[in-house]
């Protein structure tokens, strides 16, 4: 006997992250989902973008990671409210899924927040998959990877809404080829911008600085 | 390695879907249908469906899954196309306003009951 079922298995994550949307919504708050394989420069890149943005926009971030609360306590000497969720309270997943999103920003308060930032676990594929109810989804690349990440893990780069190239101080000591890396991001999503940046010597930080404060007065406006 | 998630939701659904009223139920299959781009080693969601199904009514029931290919649309001339690499742009405005409209399903379609032992 065939039972016909016709259901998307991840629906139960829809549900939430549109839970999830509809909180932000009503706080007034724009999130940003920012994932990255491991080691890209995800929590250097935010304390120095903190460091710029605040306290003119008040600052939240939910930190992910398996273990440790290392990369909570880089931030937190940035004054912004800090919340870590570690995974391996629940079987040491390799990303954020919106259930989790909802008890950490309703743990961290978002009435007073402009800005909610997610540094979702260091990898390039499982947080691809995972709605969250974020607004916008920021992938981070280093010049340390390879250039054709983009086409080894074109979900990740189909989805984002933007790309940063991070450590680009780095270039003249490597044998990365930059313009090869943004070509490859734009082929899997053309027209996506792309910042290339050093989170080291804030190099580059000018335009995905306006672009952050962009998308927070536009959310914050409504 | 999401996949044990996967196929913890896989197994809430398929138990759901199981008529109350049968006695001994046993799943003989799962149909699933899962897009060429989304994040699932077909080969992980096997192994963790049969670890956590033993001594279950599904243990032993097998997983088919259809493949479904990555199809795109342009926004610019609206053509539609399947891709088989990631190059999104459109093949004939060339343009980069493209939506993905097929390839990131992970779905399951229907189970497959034995028959009630008489």
């Amino acid at each position: 006997m065939e039972i016909n079922i016709q259901k998307r298995v991840l629906a139960q994550n829809e549900t939430d992250a549109d839970q999830n949307r509809a909180f932000f919504k009503e706080k007034n708050v724009f999130v940003l989902n920012m994932m990255s394989s491991p080691g890209s420069g995800k929590t250097e890149t935010l304390c120095k973008t903190l460091g710029h943005l605040m306290p003119e926009i008040r600052v939240g971030v939910i930190v992910g990671d398996v273990c440790t609360t290392n990369d909570a306590d880089r931030l937190a000497v940035t004054n912004a409210k800090v919340t870590q969720i570690n995974t391996d309270q629940f079987g040491g997943d390799c990303h954020l899924a919106a259930h989790l999103i909802d008890a950490s920003a309703r743990k961290l308060g978002c009435d007073d927040l402009d800005l909610l930032i997610v540094e979702n676990i260091g990898n390039l594929v499982c947080p691809a998959e995972f709605d969250i109810g974020e607004d916008a989804k920021a992938v981070v690349l280093s010049v340390t990877e390879g250039e054709d990440k983009p086409l080894k893990y074109p979900l990740m780069f189909q989805v984002a809404d933007i790309a940063i190239l991070n450590k680009v101080d780095l270039l003249p000591y490597l044998d990365f080829d930059a313009p090869l890396a943004v070509d490859n991001m734009k082929k899997v999503h053309p027209g996506m911008p792309v910042f290339e940046i050093s989170a080291k010597t804030e190099v580059g930080f000018e335009p995905w600085l306006e672009w952050l404060r962009e998308r927070v007065k536009e959310k914050t406006a409504r | 390695m999401h996949e044990m998630g996967i196929a913890e939701e896989l197994v809430k659904i398929a138990m759901d879907a199981i008529p109350e009223d049968m006695t001994d139920p046993k799943v003989e299959i799962l149909n699933l249908r899962i897009g060429k781009l989304a994040s699932v080693v077909e080969h992980s969601l096997t192994f963790c469906f049969e670890i956590i199904t033993k001594d279950t009514p599904l243990e032993n029931a097998m997983l088919v899954i259809e493949s479904v290919p990555v199809k795109i649309h342009c926004k610019v001339c609206h053509q539609e196309w399947e891709v088989d690499s990631p190059m999104f742009k459109c093949p004939d405005c060339e343009q980069g306003e493209v939506e993905m409209i097929a390839g990131r399903e992970i779905e399951i379609t229907s189970i497959e009951l034995a028959d009630e032992k008489a």
